[in-house]
């Protein structure tokens, strides 16, 4: 399973922090045009967003990132803090 | 009995108490006769933003990741200006005008090496730590704070 998290405006646009995904996908771009299917919303906030962040694992990753069973994959809008 | 093992990232904290600078900067130069110099910069919440004022101030964060991205940050820092001790404490939770939000505190030998690494810190953090906040105006409205080019510009002065 992947665990996938969303973060600050994402969280509210979407409608949750956290769910898990089956580990079907080779990239976090794969994940990101499957997650784009569940409608008009997640699309905009997510696959067609240039200001899309990513991290896997904690680290900052990229759409090409490769992910695995196990891994955790977070969705956020550019920080603000300090 | 219990024990309480080291903490992972001893230099960072993420908490939603208030701290106290004095403290902070006492603690920072303990047991080190090596110290010249100890920089500390204080982050507070303004009452005015984008124009409009603000009532309160909502900070959330990536727990585990923040951590590790402060830590590369502060690691780093050690890593160019010689750094002798340093420690970033980042407050999340609700906060309100005039309150303490962030202190990056650093110490080295010289002074010019301590000022460098406070600046670079901070730069740093506002572009890589996985902070957002979230102000309510005064009429209860609620907007996430916009990313700043700004802040990215100021982080593209410490390109190596």
């Amino acid at each position: 399973m992947l665990n996938v998290l969303y973060f600050a405006s994402f969280r509210e646009i979407l409608g949750q922090a956290q769910e898990q995904l089956p580990a079907d996908y080779q990239t976090v771009d794969c994940l990101l045009k499957d997650l784009a299917a569940r409608g008009e919303t997640w699309q905009q906030a997510l696959l067609h967003n240039q200001n899309l962040q990513i991290a896997v694992n904690h680290d900052v990753a990229n759409r090409q990132t490769a992910i695995k069973a196990g891994d955790e994959v977070a969705f956020f809008p550019p920080v603000t803090g300090g | 009995m219990t024990h309480n093992p080291e903490p992972m990232f001893p230099h960072i904290c993420i908490q939603e108490e208030d701290f106290d600078l004095s403290t902070e900067a006492a603690k920072l130069r303990e047991g080190h006769k090596d110290i010249g110099a100890v920089v500390t910069f204080v982050g507070t919440v303004r009452d005015i933003n984008e124009g409009d004022e603000v009532s309160i101030l909502e900070l959330e964060h990536y727990p585990g990741m923040t951590e590790k991205a402060l830590e590369k940050i502060r690691l780093e820092a050690h890593d160019r200006w010689h750094l002798e001790a340093s420690h970033i404490i980042h407050r999340i939770g609700k906060m309100y005008p005039c309150d303490q939000i962030v202190m990056v505190a650093v110490a080295s030998r010289h002074r010019e090496n301590a000022f460098h690494a406070a600046h670079f810190i901070m730069d740093y953090l506002k572009t890589n730590a996985p902070f957002w906040k979230k102000e309510t105006l005064p009429d209860g409205a609620e907007r996430w704070v916009d990313a700043r080019v700004s802040d990215k510009e100021a982080e593209s002065r410490w390109a190596k």
